[in-house]
């Protein structure tokens, strides 16, 4: 399969006034691609994507769509669509009306457009309502046809203003699956954007993880989750265990660790200069307890337990430090460890990620 | 309570009477009053100044249709409805660019577009006269592009003034309407391949709608009773219905003609009115 590149951005930085909201990011997208843009509020992915419709320019740097450099384009002649954040739905109209807009502008004559807006309002399951008007919608629907008015003029790119965030939970869930579902179906090009890391892994094929201002990392929601390669997207993604720890050895992409555990052992690098202080990330459904502890094994004593049904949340204190570990209720017996109990804890090598302190 | 609130109007009620309704009792019955033979009126009831409004008499004393005053009040609709439409189209584009302005620029134009009514109208419209002069700028760019005679005293400068007058009344609620936008909504447009043209004829223009009628009636009430601008930059030469009255109590002496025009005029202005509020009941009514 050969995919061509959607939009490549260049070392795109922008300033409003003194701040610096982005600081030369860069990054490829490829056609057909789900790709979400994924950071805390504030960080900038809004900005992002207002420079890629056309609505902010970059400070520095560049980006081309299709091959083609649009700095100079105005929004109203790229071949994008966006799904606003308030829907902003043209409430003047009808919701026809308002999904025919762009035909209209794009020149597409009355029969076509009439086709166009038949099948999208199909598409979002909204035909019965074609002439209501948005103020007679809830969120749910008006969310559908913000979706339907961006994909009617057949974007190359769709972009995606955190467009869930507004719908309550049940609902949310289901416009995922929806989305995920739409994206598939008609092969546009998806950059989505959201502050819910757990959307940003259900949903994407790649995810960019922004942290004031910089690309933190980009890849695969697994590599993003499995293998984050610093603090910011350790933290930020998933829950995790920071422990300071001590690269006494490095050896390519292996460091040879000591903890102030007591323990010593191997485990995957990448990013590090040399010998040093380090930081471990240890996320909590890694650790094993009693039977389940395996690898490098602790003793600790449990201090608190959350039952959260799936899942059982413990913190377990050993040798002066607190580890978060959640164990799966798999036979529901989770509860038998009591607070105060002790317990043998262990992980593996490979669940250890070395980041630079 | 209901008593209460009622009673809590009452001086609302004595102010409306007082300064409102008497009056236009007193010139309602003037208007039918016989005319005073040194001005002012006797109480004799007599209609015939509504007559006089269509009709004049010739030599022989019979009644032939007079289209004179009827001229009038169309040249008073006109120009009412000229300076309405110019004020549209002017303001449209001056409340779009303050409303986009940052906060603080916003309230200084807002601030620049209210002050000339810190200064007096007379003085505003005289300050036309000497700009439109043959001494002012505007008089002698007139000369220098080859135009002959005077600006002055022309429909044309009577409508720049009168457009200079209630310009602001325009503006303001227009900016209203703009700052009440979802500046997202202008974005969609763009983003849907709309120009600038197509995003202001079809998002802008048909949200905006409920200012712009509000600012149509702001100025087109006023500018029906003009007279300023007709006295001194129309020079008195093209009557209209604010200077026929001004000249009807004053110089001509004929208080219960001058009472009838009047009563004309503000039956045009009730007319315009009720429509305006049947529009704003029915909108109501749909939201
Ligand atoms: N037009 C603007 N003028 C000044 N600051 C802005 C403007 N737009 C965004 N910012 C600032 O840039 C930062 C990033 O904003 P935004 O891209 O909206 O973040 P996000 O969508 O990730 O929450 C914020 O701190 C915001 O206050
Ligand atoms: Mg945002």
């Amino acid at each position: 399969m050969t995919r061509g590149k959607a939009v490549e951005v260049f070392n795109v930085s922008k300033r409003f006034g003194d701040y610096q909201a982005l600081d030369h990011v860069d990054f490829t997208i490829q056609e057909n691609e789900f790709f979400t843009l994924l950071g805390p509020s504030g960080c900038g992915k809004t900005t992002l994507l207002r420079m890629i419709a056309g609505f902010e320019t970059p400070s520095e740097g560049a980006i081309v769509l299709f091959g083609q450099e649009i700095d100079r384009l105005p929004a109203h002649k790229r071949h994008v669509n966006t799904v606003f954040q308030s829907y902003a739905l043209f409430p003047h109209m009808t919701l026809a009306q308002n999904i025919a807009f762009g035909l209209e502008n794009l020149g597409w004559d009355k029969p076509r457009r009439e086709v166009r807006v038949a099948e999208m309002l199909e598409l979002v399951h909204m035909t019965a309502f074609a002439s209501r008007r948005p103020d007679q919608l809830s969120g749910g629907q008006r969310q559908r046809i913000a979706l339907a008015r961006a994909l009617a003029p057949e974007p190359k790119v769709l972009l995606l203003d955190e467009p869930l965030s507004a719908l309550d939970l049940k609902l949310r869930q289901a416009m995922r699956d929806e989305l995920r579902a739409l994206q598939r179906q008609t092969g546009i090009t998806f950059i989505f954007v959201t502050h819910d890391q757990k959307e940003a892994l259900d949903m994407s094929d790649r995810i960019c993880v922004l942290g004031q201002g910089r690309v933190q990392q980009i890849g695969t929601p697994a590599e993003i989750y499995e293998e984050p390669e610093n603090r910011f997207v350790a933290d930020f993604i998933g829950e995790t265990n920071f422990l300071d720890a001590e690269v006494i050895a490095l050896d390519g992409a292996r460091a040879r660790i000591r903890t102030p555990l007591g323990l010593e052992f191997d485990a995957a690098q990448k990013g590090l200069s040399g010998p040093g202080p380090a930081t471990l990330s240890l996320r909590p459904e890694k650790i094993g307890l009693q039977e389940q502890a395996t690898g490098n094994v602790l003793t600790g004593t449990i201090r608190s337990r959350n039952y959260m049904g799936g899942y059982t949340h413990f913190v377990v204190e050993t040798g002066g430090a607190s580890l978060r570990v959640s164990r799966r209720n798999a036979v529901s017996q989770a509860e038998s460890y009591a607070v105060g109990q002790e317990v043998r804890l262990g992980f593996r090598d490979e669940s250890v990620r070395v980041l630079a302190r | 309570m209901r008593g209460a609130r009622i009673w809590g109007l009452v001086p609302a009620w004595v102010l409306m009477l007082a300064t409102l309704m008497v009056p236009l009792l007193i010139v309602a019955a003037v208007s039918v009053a016989e005319r005073g033979s040194y001005g002012g009126f006797a109480w004799d009831f007599n209609p015939l100044s509504y007559r006089e409004i269509l009709f004049s008499e010739d030599w022989d004393g019979n009644l032939v249709f007079d289209p004179k005053y009827l001229a009038i009040i169309g040249r008073t609709l006109l120009l009412a409805g000229a300076t309405t439409l110019i004020c549209m189209a002017l303001a449209l584009p001056v409340a779009y660019v303050i409303a986009t302005r940052p906060p603080k620029t916003k309230a200084l134009l807002i601030y620049l577009v209210t002050l000339p009514f810190w200064v007096s109208m007379i003085v505003r419209v005289y300050a036309w006269l000497i700009i439109l002069g043959s001494e002012g700028f505007v008089g002698r760019f007139w000369h220098w592009i080859g135009g002959e005679g005077t600006l002055l005293f022309t429909p044309g400068a009577m409508l720049v003034g009168m457009v200079y007058s209630y310009i602001p009344l325009m503006v303001l609620p227009v900016f209203a309407a703009i700052e009440k936008l979802d500046p997202a909504l202008l974005e969609a447009g763009a983003d849907l391949y709309g120009s600038r043209w197509t995003t202001a004829r079809r998002v802008i223009l048909p949200l905006t709608w409920p200012g712009l009628a509000a600012g149509a009636v702001l100025v087109f009430v006023p500018a029906l009773g003009t007279v300023l601008e007709p006295m001194l930059l129309g020079g008195g030469k093209q009557m209209m219905m604010g200077t026929l009255i001004q000249t009807q109590f004053g110089g001509a002496r004929n208080w219960p003609f001058g009472a009838a025009v009047a009563l004309v005029l503000m039956a045009m202005v009730v007319i315009v009115l009720v429509i305006n509020a049947r529009r704003s009941i029915r909108k109501e009514a749909r939201a």
